[in-house]
This record gives structure tokens, C-alpha cells and sequence, in this order.
């Protein structure tokens, strides 16, 4: 039940309070770029989400099972060659390539596959799955998650963790693409001074969208306290809450 | 491959500055700029960074040219980027912890920066060594420009000093003790000051653009 109510409390956090867009703000350029009308940024947001999961799989396998500080494939192969049983291999300075590859080869697996077995999907996510590519949002989960396996980690997730995040982390950038795809349709009416039309109006009303957010702050320590009274046990620690974290 | 041509490598610097500046003119590598911006030596630091990342990838993007294969080159430019961050990275991790830290995971988020493969792209894959070079520091000493831009009203806003952790400087002085005249602006540290600055600082750049589109207009200028 702990368990639960920690996957509870992180996919609130995610998706709401440490929004990947407004508090963390990466996914920015798709975010102003995309977000023109509401179908289209739809489908955007809902390609990240998609493609975030995948690689967020890949990546937590990689990491744990290879790269992590004294993961158990890389020390096992390199003990084997070394012959010496306490060597401890870590190939954590290869992270970033690795993720970079694994990212651009799970956009081309699921164009592939949307193509070949979901035709009408793969017309709805149209350009925009290979220039998922370069969407900072799947990086920076891969980079969370790799903070949190290993030795070093202080808070180690589990797989089933690193998929809440990874899941949540692109809904919340599918909740905040459609927000302001919807404002930007009505700003469509608007007389906006001149100078500001585009992404200038865009970055000034994601501010304002942005300090909306900010009042969801200790939502998530509420909602812990909350469903571990209700649970049978009593002692479910409550997450720290959000605020700390945002420092 | 055909042959080289394009702007030469002073066009390219000069337009890297202004004309084409990075944060302003191309919206490219939004997410750095408006992350690590509230405060001076953060927005520095990430400058720097990004320049000596610009610098060796289109360095060695500009060199490898002639090999690249159309459909295989934007994975090239990827890992190559990737791998002068990781040099970036693990620099600033040995010699400026603590910057190392407060950048966190901005550092290696430089990799899906469009800048950079943008300027890969633009300049280095078509262009010899002298002009890609060029590029690179007229590119970074513009994201530099964008970046110093936006800290510094979020800085002395924010904080009421400008480089408050390097030199010290205070522009507003501490009038923490009368809150009724003078109190830091909060939000401007925050996420939501940040956009807010980005968008305002757009528009007065498109409203100096403008003016000068309109006087050129009306003196019937060269241009």
C-alpha cells in the first residue's frame, strides 16, 4: 500500500506541481513552437508522452543493468576480464551518448511500428514523431532517472517508478501544450500589440500559467497524509513536500 | 558533396550577434536560457558551456564534412555534441562543483539544444573551417548576449545585485529592513518571473526592430 500511495503522490507531483514545461522548463521549443492549435498540439503532446515511456524503459534497463557505478553486467564482464573479483566497473561517463542513442532509436522504432500496424495514428502524429528527437523532456527523464540508480542514489527507484515518472513527466507536458494551444486559439481574437505577437504573448502567458501552477505546491504531501490515514498502515512516510524540492 | 559555399566568416559572426541572434531571432535553446538565468553566474557558466560545445562540434562537424551521409548525419551531430557536453560536463564538475550543481541536469540538456544542431546544420556541414569557427563564436557570444540579457533583470530584480556571488556588486542597495520602500521581487528568482522576462524582453526587441524597419522606410533608406 506504501508503495501505491508513493506512486500516487509522484504522479501528482509530476504531472502537476514540478510540471515539466512550467517548473522545470524543458520541452520549450515544441511548447511555443506547436502549440498553435489545439489538434496539432494533441498530437504532440501525446507523442512525447508515448515515446518518453518507451525510452524511460530502455534507459532504466541500460542504466541498471550496465552503466549504474558497480552495475551488475559491466562488473561481471569486466571482473571476468580482469580476473580480479573486486574490480567495480562504472560507465557512467558514457550516460549521455548512450541516452542519445537510445532515444533517437526508440523514435525510429515507434515511427516504424505506429506506421506498420496503426496507420491512422501514425497520420495523426504526422512530422512530429522524428522531431521528438530533440525534445528536451525525454533527455531530462532519462537524466532523473539515472540520479536515482546506483550506488550514489539516495532515493533509488524501482522500474515501476521510473515508469510513473517517465509517464507522467509527458502528461504534464500534454496537459500544459493543450492549455495553452486553447488560449492561443482565443488569442487568435485578441488585438495583441505588435511587437509582442508570437512567442512574446506565448512566454508572458506560460508566466502567468506558470505561477497558476506554482499554487498546486504541497498538494502532494495533502494527498499522501490523505490515502495513508485511509490505508491500513499508518506509518507511510510522507513525501517531502514540493516546495523543499524546488529550491 | 558540392562546393563550399555560403556567407563568408565574418557575415557569419556578425550575424550570430544580432541579426540572427540565438534566443531573440531564431527562438532556439529556450530551455537553458530561461533555467539557469536567475542569477548572473549561472547564466555565464552556461554561456561558456555552450560556447566551447558550438566551438568543437562545428569544428569537427566542419572537418568531417566530406564524409557525411545525408540521412545518417543528424545521429553524427548528435553524438558528437554528445560527447564535447560529456567533456563539458565532467569539467565542471571537477573544477566549479557548485556550479556544477546548480545547473544539474541543464549541463547535459546542452545536447538537445537546437542551437547547436542547428548551426551544424546551417553552417558546419557546408562550409570549410574558417567560416564554421567564425559562426561558432559570433552564435555563442549572441546566446551569451540573450542569456547576460534576461539574468540581468532577473538578478537585479530578483536579488538586488548583479554577479552577487562572484563580485558582490549590489545595484539596489539593502533595504531589507524597510520593506515599505524596497522589497526583492520574489517571483522574478521563481520559474514564472522568467517567462514573463523573456516574453517582455521579445517584445522590446520586435519594438526596436519595428522603430528602425519604420525609419528606414520612411528615409527611404539603402537597405
Amino acid at each position: 500500500m506504501n508503495y501505491v500511495v508513493s506512486l500516487v503522490t509522484m504522479a501528482v507531483t509530476t504531472a502537476l506541481i514540478n510540471n515539466m514545461v512550467f517548473h522545470f522548463f524543458v520541452g520549450n521549443c515544441p511548447f511555443i513552437g506547436v502549440s498553435r492549435r489545439l489538434d496539432t498540439a494533441f498530437g504532440m503532446g501525446a507523442a512525447v508522452t508515448f515515446v518518453t515511456t518507451i525510452a524511460a524503459l530502455l534507459s532504466w534497463l541500460l542504466t541498471y543493468f550496465v552503466m549504474a557505478p558497480g552495475a551488475p553486467l559491466a562488473t561481471g564482464l569486466w571482473r571476468l576480464l580482469t580476473r580480479d573479483p573486486a574490480a567495480a566497473a562504472d560507465l557512467s561517463i558514457l550516460s549521455y551518448i548512450v541516452y542519445i542513442f537510445v532515444i533517437a532509436w526508440a523514435v525510429q522504432l515507434v515511427e516504424m511500428y505506429i506506421r506498420k500496424f496503426f496507420p491512422p495514428l501514425y497520420k495523426a502524429f504526422g512530422v512530429y514523431l522524428p522531431l521528438i528527437t530533440t525534445n528536451c523532456v525525454i533527455l531530462f527523464v532519462c537524466l532523473e532517472i539515472m540520479k536515482h540508480i546506483g550506488t550514489g542514489a539516495t532515493d533509488p527507484w524501482d522500474l515501476g517508478k521510473a515508469l510513473t515518472y517517465a509517464f507522467f513527466a509527458g502528461f504534464g507536458f500534454l496537459i500544459a501544450i493543450v492549455i495553452m494551444a486553447g488560449i492561443r486559439e482565443e488569442l487568435d481574437h485578441c488585438d495583441v500589440p505588435k511587437p509582442l505577437q508570437g512567442p512574446g504573448i506565448t512566454l508572458i502567458i506560460a508566466g502567468i500559467l506558470s505561477l497558476a501552477f506554482m499554487g498546486l505546491t504541497g498538494v502532494d504531501g495533502n494527498l499522501a497524509k490523505l490515502l495513508s490515514a485511509k490505508s491500513s498502515h499508518p506509518a507511510a512516510p510522507a513525501s517531502a513536500p514540493a516546495a523543499e524540492r524546488s529550491k | 558533396m558540392s562546393r563550399d559555399t555560403g556567407p563568408t566568416s565574418l557575415e557569419r559572426f556578425i550575424n550570430g550577434i544580432l541579426p540572427e541572434n540565438p534566443t531573440y531571432r531564431q527562438i532556439l535553446g529556450i530551455c537553458p536560457s530561461l533555467a539557469v538565468s536567475n542569477t548572473m553566474e549561472g547564466a555565464v557558466t552556461m554561456a561558456g558551456a555552450v560556447a566551447f560545445v558550438l566551438l568543437g562540434s562545428n569544428l569537427l562537424i566542419s572537418l568531417i564534412r566530406h564524409l557525411l551521409k545525408p540521412h545518417l548525419r543528424i545521429l553524427v551531430f548528435t553524438l558528437t555534441i554528445a560527447a564535447f557536453v560529456t567533456i563539458a560536463d565532467r569539467f565542471l564538475a571537477a573544477y566549479m562543483y557548485d556550479m556544477s550543481k546548480q545547473l544539474g541536469p541543464y549541463v547535459p540538456l546542452i545536447i538537445v539544444n537546437c542551437i547547436i544542431i542547428a548551426r551544424c546544420e546551417i553552417c558546419a556541414a557546408k562550409q570549410g573551417v574558417g567560416p564554421a569557427l567564425a559562426d561558432a563564436v559570433g552564435q555563442s557570444l549572441g546566446f551569451a548576449l540573450g542569456l547576460a540579457s534576461i539574468a540581468t533583470v532577473r538578478e537585479i530584480l530578483g536579488f538586488g545585485t548583479w554577479f552577487g556571488k562572484w563580485l558582490g556588486w549590489r545595484v539596489i542597495p539593502d533595504l531589507s529592513a524597510q520593506p515599505q520602500v524596497w522589497s526583492n521581487w520574489v517571483i522574478m528568482i521563481l520559474p514564472p518571473g522568467a517567462f514573463i522576462t523573456l516574453g517582455l524582453l521579445m517584445g522590446v526587441m520586435n519594438g526596436i526592430e519595428h522603430a528602425r524597419a519604420a525609419r528606414l522606410k520612411r528615409t527611404g533608406g539603402k537597405q
